[in-house]
């Protein structure tokens, strides 16, 4: 079954995993600036990343049959620092226009900070600026209740800030009602220890219904699994559900929310072989 | 569009037949981790703090309760509204921590 990776950090994973994911009938990923693991030195380290994102990897994910989309920011792991978000936020007006950029995030916060909340606001100002769709991290463990709440309520304080062009993204059980009930987009995502199981994501769509829901990998350089969202297509088989909404979840949600940029697309319908560009590192 | 939803499409046996086993090893994880706790060196005089939220979750397994996940995610989650004032450290660590 096709399906479109909503959320995936590729830059971290290696062309076997773009195999694979091509594999199992990924067509479209979506990949969000991410922290490093570390924190960078300088905003020209960001902007080095944001050509990474623009013009290498849709090169190294075309050459799996995959579109490659992405969203520019400084994340919300290094957006305490004040200095350094203001430097960085100057340098991504002029990444916007490029074709894959869909949107402005992943923003939010991380610890919960005033300083992270002052440059999540001053992320969705750019995005209203320039008319881009958002895409929001919310923060894990014991501080993603508090953090999505604080999200949720900067958000709409914002008159110019419309909710269906808006995703809120790593949402839980206690968090998704919240999110869902102010109108925006949510996300689940798929992670072994510290997000959110294929069966639980089933137990949710169960629970709240599968419109303005995603569902995703989010795999990056900590443990994760490329392949997350064909097994909660497996999860949700194996209960019994149809085809029709497991599809609705991966494939025709995330189109339907990334159609809003006006720039995605899909591929015409694959039906060559995979992987058969070899690029020499 | 999608009528089935507040429900799972399992029936109750065919859900115990397809699940019990691997969350009964699951239930054993969690007792073994318990166990390896126990037999650790240098214990602290009292529990750390994430384990004192794991211990309140399950007390509130053992009993009757509906959203189970949901009110578990509360336990461990911070009750506070308001933004830190600083930065104290990058990760979070499991269960809130009232200094």
């Amino acid at each position: 079954m096709e399906y479109i990776d909503m959320h995936a950090h590729m830059v971290s994973r290696t062309t076997d995993d773009y195999y694979q994911m091509a594999l199992t009938g990924c067509v479209a990923v979506s990949e969000p600036a991410f922290w490093a693991g570390w924190d960078r030195s300088s905003a020209d380290g960001f902007a080095d990343y944001f050509r990474q994102l623009t013009e290498f990897e849709p090169n190294r994910a075309r050459q799996y049959g995959i579109r490659h989309y992405t969203w520019m920011c400084l994340n919300p792991k290094e957006a305490d620092n004040r200095e350094m978000a203001r430097a960085v936020l100057a340098r991504i007006p002029k990444f916007l226009t490029h074709p894959n950029v869909v949107g402005i995030g992943e923003i939010g916060l991380n610890r919960n900070t005033r300083n992270e909340l002052e440059t999540f606001k001053d992320h969705v100002e750019l995005a209203v600026e320039h008319e881009q769709l958002i895409l929001i991290h919310t923060p894990h463990l014991e501080d993603k209740y508090k953090g999505t709440r604080l999200t949720v309520e900067t958000l709409q304080s914002y008159e110019r800030i419309k909710p269906h062009r808006v995703l809120i993204d790593h949402a839980e059980e206690h968090t998704v009602k919240m999110i869902l009930d102010a109108g925006f987009w949510t996300g689940i995502t798929l992670y072994p220890n510290t997000k959110v199981s294929a069966q639980r994501a089933a137990d949710i769509i169960e629970m709240h219904g599968a419109e303005r829901i995603c569902v995703a990998s989010a795999c990056d350089w900590g443990p994760s699994v490329p392949v997350a969202v064909p097994q909660f297509a497996l999860e949700m088989r194996r209960r019994g559900h149809s085809e029709e909404l497991i599809r609705h979840v991966i494939f025709e949600n995330p189109a339907e929310f990334l159609g809003q940029s006006g720039k995605f697309e899909l591929a015409p319908k694959q039906s060559k072989t995979l992987g058969t560009a070899a690029t020499v590192n | 569009m999608f009528p089935e939803f507040a429900t799972c499409p399992m029936t109750e046996q065919k859900l115990l037949d397809e699940y019990f086993i691997e969350n009964r090893t699951r239930l054993l994880e969690i007792a073994a981790f318990l166990d390896r706790l126990d037999r650790t060196q240098e214990q602290g005089s009292s529990p750390d703090f994430r384990m004192r939220a794991f211990f309140q979750a399950l007390e509130f397994l053992s009993r009757s309760a509906e959203n189970r996940a949901e009110q578990i995610q509360m336990l461990f989650s911070d009750p506070t509204t308001e933004p830190l004032e600083a930065l104290n450290q990058k990760s979070a660590r499991g269960a809130y921590h009232e200094v």
